[in-house]
This record gives C-alpha cells, structure tokens and sequence, in this order.
C-alpha cells in the first residue's frame, strides 16, 4: 500500500535536514547564495527578522511570486513562515508546494490564543519552543519539527541558549522521575501525559529539535550544537553581516565541526564583520518576539 | 614441563582456551558512517543494533581510514559534496572505494555515488556507481510516500520492505557493471554494482534492519586491499 504525508515522511524530512543550516532568504539572489555555500534548506521570506524589527507594523506571510521564484531557482527544500493561528496562509504555502511551513513569532500572531491544527495538512510545520511543555504542546498540534525560539533579529545568542538549555533541562528532568511522577510533571508543564511519558523512556523529543534566533557567528552555531541542536536556522545573521557569502560558508562548515575548536579557528579568518547586534536586557518586554506563542 | 614433552622432545604448544563453538563467531566490522550532515544517527541506531558491527562517525581523513565500510546517509546531496570538497575528503574517499572498500548510499549518499546526475553537470559525485540518477524527482516534500516494494535478498528472494522515498532520487540508467536490485512504478529504486550499493528509500527510517544486515554481510566479505 502506498501512502502520503504520512507522520515518517513529515519526521523524515526534519531527520534529513540534520546536521545542517536553514538559512533566511529575502529574494532569488540570496537563495542563490545560500545553496551555494551549502544550505539544507532556505526559509524564504519578505524581510529578515531584523529588518522586521526596525521596520515595525505587521508582518505577514511573504508573497506566493516570490516564495515561487525561490522554489524555482534553487534544488534544496524551501520553507516559508506563516502566522501563529493563521491557517489560511499555511493552507496557501501548502498549495504552493512548500516543503516546510514554519509557524513562527516573528510574524506577528493572528491569533492570540490558538496555533495552526497541523495534523490537518499533508506539508510539515516546524514550531519554536522556549522550554519542554511549549515543545510538546506543538508537537501534539501536529509540529514534526521544534526549534528553540532565541530572539530573532538581534545578532545575540543569549535567548537562544537559555531555551536550549531549558529545554534539555526539563527533559532531563522528565526522565528522572517515577512512573507515578509524570502526571503532575504534565500537569505542570501543560503538556500532554503520552508525550511526557515518551520524553521519560527516550530521553528525547519524538521529532528532530533544531536551534532558532540570535545565532550571527560561527562559534554560536557550534555552541548550539553542543548544547542539544540537532541543526540551526540562521535569520539575519548572514544577509545582514558584511560579507553574507564568506558567513554563510563558515556557519555551514562550523555545523559540522562544531566539536573540532582547531578547525573553528580556521574557518572563522576572514569572516568581515557580524550583523549589528543588540542588547537583550535592555529590550522592553512588548519587542520581545519570542513571548508570542501560547 | 610435561614429562610427555620430555619424552617425544616436541614443544609443548601454548595453552590456548578454545571456547566452545556453539555459535559460530562473528566477524567483528568496523563500519563508517558518514556524519557532514543529514540523518547519519539513524544509520547509527540501524548498525548498533546488529551484532558483531562497531559504528564510527566519520568527519575526517583520519576517521575514514579506521573503517571497512562506510555509509552515506540521507541529507543534501549538494551541502555533502561541498563539505567532501572543501575538507579534501573526496579524493581518499575515491581511492578507497576505487580498491573495493564496500559502501552503502541511501537518498543523497545513492547520488553521491553515482557517476552523474540528470541536468546538473556542475555538481560533484564520486561517480563509483555506473549510473545517471535524477534528483528529487518524485516531486517535492507534499508527493514524498511510503510503500511496500519487492526487495530480493540472498536468503530471503521474495523479502518485502517498507520503502520511505522523501524528496527521492531515482536512477534514470543503469550501465555497465550496475545491477537493478529493485523497482518502483518502473523507475529504478536500488542498485548493486560489485560492494557498492545505492538505493533511492530510507531502510534507516523503518527499524527493519534486513538491508543494513545485508550491507553488514557485503563489509565481513569484502576484499578490499589495504
């Protein structure tokens, strides 16, 4: 028998991307230049998160000519993002022929308490998290791909660890504990208790865990490896740096060498200078992108 | 010393501790998997789980020249030959399949092996499989499916697998040496060609270990002179 979309193909394609850089794109040149220098995918969208945080107003799902024109110009898969709850636009990235549909904060939500159902599509979603239960919550909606979220668009890393770090955390957690113990843990992680009770046994997400916003560095992709990502998505840390090209190839190269700190150097020498970056601390809660999502 | 070494004036031969053969032993492999990216743990988790394997991830020169076989997993075909460019692992990993090292490409690493790819000149293979394989030509990821396929092994010729096909690859001509293992919707699925073995699905995917223990099998009776 022969099926489609079934939960191993959608896994599938997160398991195939590992090991890799997803890389935001704003136009066919930038896709180009991603393949080029050895992107798994590309995310294509209107603007980079930080040109969607200085710009303001309401960003919304990119233009189907240009998500097109990508599809067509490059061989590796392309993602778009849609809106938190706006399961119009991911039903119109579906029909596109999309590979991945990312959920995503730095839109600005549609709706403010429900997400996407994503059992509902045939084209995989990926979702961020900032710890165990947000990550779990999505995977039940149907996500075959979490990311922690960081906070996109600032060239900072800071976010992106503490919620890799809460997420490996909690999940260490979860293991340790009793049988009789996981209802609570569920109940206090608002998570689903067949959920909890896989992360108990495999020490594990059911679906492949990535690392999102704030990565604009080599060195921050190898740290986010180290600390759990099975792969990173890179925002405006390339197009936004002075020399995208020579960025995008040391970013992809220091993935996979991520434990090697001699051929980190070697890869890091002539990397020009990293995206303008800012201060988290100081940032009022209300820019916050990654407090969008419930 | 014995008093019957004395008497026939022989050596006495070391004490040996022969077990018992009540299994017959297995012959310890080594095998690689290649890890620049893509879903090299899954391969990992297949391996580990078959008796008499060691796994290795394989980054590095180094790393390559302590396996007998080597697997190239599922990923991105064009990110995987860019990374064998750059870190100069394309030509020993050449040499050493040219010698008869035995392989085992799923998805990208079946279009890595094969001598070139449909429409896309400009990139790089390894080219030891005599083949001309197409790049996500079962569609992109919303036709990516999972069927029942007809998978010939030695012990088992009419073995059904559960084929994973994900942004697949097929091969589009089989030349020379290249054997058809299977097929799907008549488009060439898996090919054999002397140790290597390249096929378009996902056996890591399933936790049905019959290809990979057939892999296993082609690494323990491996030639290759090193």
């Amino acid at each position: 028998m022969t099926d489609r979309a079934t939960w191993r193909t959608r896994i599938g394609l997160a398991e195939m991307l590992k090991g890799g850089v997803i890389m935001d794109v704003a136009n066919v040149e930038h896709a180009v230049i991603a393949e080029e220098a050895g992107a798994v995918a590309v995310m294509a969208l209107e603007r980079v998160p930080s040109d969607i945080r200085s710009q303001g107003g309401v960003a919304r799902a990119s233009s189907p000519k240009m998500i097109k024109e990508i599809m067509a110009k490059v061989s590796i898969p392309v993602m778009a993002k849609c809106r938190i709850g706006h399961f119009v636009e991911a039903q119109m990235l579906e029909a596109l022929g999309v590979d991945f549909v990312d959920e995503s904060e730095v839109l600005t939500p549609a709706d403010e308490e429900n997400h996407v159902n994503k059992l509902a599509f045939k084209v995989p979603f990926v979702c961020g998290c900032r710890d165990l239960g947000e990550a779990l919550r999505r995977i039940s909606e149907g996500a075959a791909m979490i990311r922690t979220k960081g906070e996109a668009g600032t060239g900072n890393v800071v976010e992106a660890v503490r919620h890799m770090r809460t997420l490996m955390r909690d999940i260490r957690r979860i293991q340790t504990l009793r049988d009789d113990e996981l209802m609570v843990a569920a109940k206090e992680l608002r998570a689903p208790f067949d959920l909890i009770a896989y992360v108990h046994e495999n020490g594990k997400l059911p679906v492949p865990n990535f690392s999102a916003g704030g990565i604009a560095t080599p060195a921050d992709a190898a740290l986010m490896m180290h600390l759990g990502a099975e792969a990173v998505f890179v925002g405006s840390g390339i197009f936004k740096s002075a020399d995208p090209r020579q960025r995008a190839k040391a970013i992809v190269e220091a993935t996979t060498y991520y434990d090697d700190p001699a051929r980190l150097v070697e890869i890091s020498m002539e990397l020009g200078d990293a995206m303008p970056s800012l201060d988290i601390r100081t940032m009022p809660e209300s820019e916050k992108l990654a407090t969008r999502g419930w | 010393m014995s008093s019957e070494s004395t008497i026939l004036n022989t050596p006495v031969p070391p004490q040996t501790s022969a077990p018992v053969a009540t299994v017959p032993p297995i012959w310890q492999v080594t095998i690689g998997v290649m890890a620049l990216q893509g879903d090299f743990d899954a391969h990992e988790k297949a391996l580990a789980a078959l008796p008499g394997v060691s796994v290795k991830r394989v980054r590095t020169v180094a790393d390559l020249d302590s396996v007998d076989g080597l697997i190239l997993p599922g990923g991105e075909s064009t990110t995987m030959a860019k990374l064998l460019l750059r870190f100069e692992l394309m030509e020993p990993l050449k040499k050493r399949l040219n010698a008869g090292m035995p392989a085992f490409g799923t998805c990208a690493g079946l279009i890595l092996l094969s001598e070139d790819i449909l429409n896309r000149p400009e990139q790089p293979t390894i080219g030891v499989l005599s083949c001309t394989v197409d790049r996500n030509a079962f569609g992109r990821q919303v036709d990516s499916f999972e069927t029942d396929l007809a998978f010939p092994l030695p012990d088992e010729p009419a073995a059904m697998v559960r084929a994973v096909f994900i942004r697949a690859p097929y091969v589009v001509q089989a030349r020379g040496e290249a054997q058809v293992l299977a097929t799907y919707d008549n488009r060439i699925v898996a090919v054999q060609q002397n140790n290597i073995l390249g096929i378009a699905f996902h056996p890591e995917l399933t936790g049905d270990l019959r290809v990979h223990s057939y892999f296993v099998n082609l690494v323990r009776h491996s030639t290759e002179k090193r």
